[in-house]
């Protein structure tokens, strides 16, 4: 099990109170598409992706960033036992959306820089430490039932 | 994964940007890695102080920075423009290659702080293929 101190729930906590989800969900989805265009494969039915700007605008990008981003909520919630919490969701990326987890990790480093972007100097080492730690337990998680 | 006409365009034009607080970049990026990922720290068993803006730490990031103004500066032969950092890194410092992924994310977070108009997603997946092409360089002459 993850051990998390009272500072590390606290930062988390605190992060996801202040979260504007429609705006950082698209642009950490769009984002990732972008950097690593390989992962725009899981989207063909999503529209127009042709080019940075046709996938900054798509709607239905936005739509499922902002979709992905709640899908976190539930790690926030129970951060005791996340492994559990996503075994669902898991199975989901695995059996039905056939997503290589690689992917996951791609999606949270690019979720990481938007959310630097935001807060600026106060994204302090520690905080970014806090948080990357918590996406990769999340990673993890997601890709716990692949086989 | 190699730089384009277009890659190169956007990492000169996004360092004409950011240049000017390198000595920053490579501090606020060092101090990162030391944080966030403490493995790194071994490396620098022999540094007095491994505190986030710590003297070693700042003139270590000022030193790391001038080895990406040379990189930008050598974006055209990345390889043997930076053959002689690879030797040293390969001989003398022995890095294991996986940290240069390491730390080039932590400079896309510093820069993604202190620029975020400038670090658009265009940006962005530039700077990430150049520095991940002179990670390359830079693994040149390890074996």
């Amino acid at each position: 099990m993850v051990e998390w101190s009272e500072q590390e729930r606290t930062i988390i906590t605190s992060i996801f109170a202040s979260l504007d989800y429609e705006d950082i969900g698209p642009k950490a989805l769009s984002r990732c598409l972008i950097v690593y265009p390989w992962t725009q494969r899981y989207f063909g039915a999503f529209g127009n992706l042709y080019n940075a700007e046709a996938i900054k605008t798509n709607p239905n990008i936005a739509a499922h960033g902002i979709k992905v981003l709640h899908g976190l909520d539930r790690a926030v919630k129970n951060m005791d036992n996340i492994k559990a919490t996503y075994a669902e969701l898991s199975v989901l990326h695995s059996e039905k959306l056939h997503v290589d987890p690689d992917n996951f990790k791609l999606l949270s480093d690019c979720l990481t820089i938007v959310i630097a972007a935001k807060m600026g100097s106060s994204f302090t080492p520690e905080i970014q430490a806090t948080w990357q730690k918590f996406l990769a337990v999340v990673v993890s998680a997601l890709g716990r039932q692949y086989h | 994964m190699s730089l384009t006409d277009k890659d190169k365009a956007a990492v000169k034009a996004l360092w004409a940007k950011i240049s000017k607080s390198a000595d920053a970049i490579g501090a606020d990026a060092l101090s990162r890695m030391l944080s966030v990922y403490p493995q790194t720290k071994t490396y620098f068993s022999h540094w007095p102080d491994l505190s986030p803006g710590s003297a070693p730490v700042k003139a270590h990031g000022k030193k790391v920075m001038g080895g990406v103004a040379l990189a930008v500066s050598k974006i055209d032969d990345l390889t043997n423009g930076l053959l002689e950092l690879s030797e040293r890194h390969a001989f003398q410092m022995r890095v294991d290659p996986a940290n240069f992924k390491i730390l080039s994310h932590c400079i896309l977070v510093v820069v993604a702080t202190m620029f975020p108009k400038d670090f658009t997603p265009e940006a962005h997946v530039a700077l990430d293929k150049f520095l991940s092409a002179a990670a390359l360089a830079l693994s040149e002459r390890y074996r």
